[in-house]
């Protein structure tokens, strides 16, 4: 894990219908605590305003936090957006309600660079990004 | 630097990566603020600050709906505090702002104050140059008014609103934060709550018994930003200022003050990173501070033993 001198800015998303945000901050919470700048959008984003979001904000890891049952198509969507605006430099994790093991797989399959279902240490999150972009 | 050009040409993803490199203060900053400069000057700087929770964000969101109804693009630069334990920040300022995500006309920027010694200072400085000269018609930059940093960045603008709410306490409180003289109009928001009518009074004599400028009386507008009361009426007010500030050439007269200020602090930044680089490297430094450590010297003497060093100040300036 190498060691940059500007903090590590990620952008924590909570993508759609589902109003529950408690995970969330606890996640940007953890986040900030390990001392990176951390935004946090609010709730009922769609897909655009996430990556507009992403775009402004210039940041390395954008984090989406889905428990309703839809993270493969907004995991899809987002990356294509990403991709049709040119944007392919983001480390992307999705966290929360990964019911199974093959959804977990299908989400790496599709793009997505970590999935962090509900119950994961913040410490293994916090280690996943520092490798990957630190 | 391709990027800017890119940035001239109107991409978001270029003009996001250029602050992200004024941000970190890299190496390419003079670079970039060169190229940007003669493109500078044309857009209107607003400042709103204030203490945590007094609906500035809110006030920020409906402002910009209100620039945007009149044909003017915006550029918000939104500061929050870094934890001086973890070096990370919340920035979460946005949640207030989503009606304008998807408006191409507006372009929001987080930043943390990070270290101290000024940086943000600077790097704020910068980015809001450069969205001036990417084209933005109003900038407006957020932050909280508690501390040097962020009153030095809003010290960078043209027109400064302070935001209080009826909690904020008697008005001691202001007088005591340094607000009162950088106001150029006082806020109170959340005007429905018990005491801001008492607020926005006591406010107004203080100022009547000390107005700082001939030209311009701060006034007190009492608002409700959650619910849209007063935002039009706030903003009539700050175009009244502008063309005030203009019809006395008062406009000039403050953006030369801050080029003053700008260029001393650029000079003294770079006279304290080459003499702090040049004595660390030699390791001078550690022994002085062994030596005050010890009592065998203070720091001031120390300080006169590196500036009476020839090889020292021949290395940095000449």
């Amino acid at each position: 894990m190498s060691e940059r001198d500007v903090p590590i800015r990620v952008l924590v998303a909570k993508p759609g219908l589902d109003g529950h945000d408690r995970g969330a901050k606890v996640v940007v919470k953890a986040l900030r605590d390990a001392g990176m700048e951390v935004i946090y959008t609010g709730l009922h984003q769609n897909v655009d305003q996430i990556v507009a979001t992403a775009i402004q904000e210039d940041v390395d890891v954008i984090g989406l936090s889905i428990l309703n049952g839809v993270h493969i198509p907004i995991s899809k969507k987002l990356l294509k957006k990403l991709k049709e605006k040119g944007v392919e430099d983001k480390t992307i994790i999705v966290g929360g309600l990964i019911p199974t093991e093959e959804d977990f797989e299908k989400l790496k399959e599709i793009g997505i660079d970590g999935v962090f279902p509900t119950s994961t240490p913040f410490d293994t999150i916090v280690a996943f990004i520092k490798e990957k972009v630190g | 630097m391709e990027l800017i050009d890119k940035m001239f040409s109107g991409d978001q993803i270029a003009l996001a990566r250029l602050i992200t490199i004024l941000e970190n203060q890299s190496q390419s900053v003079p670079e970039i603020m060169k190229a940007i400069y003669p493109h500078i000057g044309n857009a209107y700087l607003l400042g709103i600050t204030g203490p945590p929770g007094g609906g500035k964000s809110t006030l920020v969101d409906e402002l910009t709906s209100i620039i945007r109804r009149k044909g003017l693009t915006v550029g918000i630069v939104a500061v929050d505090p870094t934890s001086p334990f973890s070096g990370g920040a919340l920035l979460g300022d946005r949640v207030r702002m989503q009606k304008h995500y998807l408006d191409d006309g507006v372009f929001i920027r987080s930043m943390a104050t990070r270290g101290s010694f000024g940086g943000l200072t600077n790097a704020a400085k910068c980015v809001i140059r450069l969205l001036d000269a990417f084209g933005k018609d109003i900038i407006i930059v957020e932050t909280v008014g508690v501390g040097q940093t962020e009153l030095d960045i809003i010290k960078a603008v043209d027109t400064v609103l302070v935001v209080l709410v009826p909690e904020a306490g008697d008005t001691i409180q202001t007088m005591k934060a340094g607000l009162m003289e950088i106001a150029d109009i006082f806020v109170v928001n959340k005007a429905d709550r018990e005491g801001a009518k008492q607020m926005a009074g006591e406010l107004r004599t203080m100022l009547n018994d000390s107005q700082k400028q001939t030209y311009w009386q701060v006034p007190v507008m009492e608002t409700q930003a959650n619910n849209g009361i007063g935002i039009d009426e706030l903003y009539a007010e700050i175009e009244h200022h502008r063309d005030v500030l203009l019809q006395t050439g008062n406009l000039s007269v403050r953006r030369r003050r801050q080029r003053e200020s700008e260029l001393a602090e650029i000079v003294e930044r770079r006279i304290k990173d080459k003499i702090v680089e040049r004595i660390r490297k030699e390791g001078k430094f550690s022994v002085l501070v062994k030596k005050i450590a010890d009592g065998e010297i203070d720091p001031y003497s120390a300080s006169n033993e590196i500036f009476s060093d020839k090889e020292v100040l021949r290395d940095c300036f000449l």
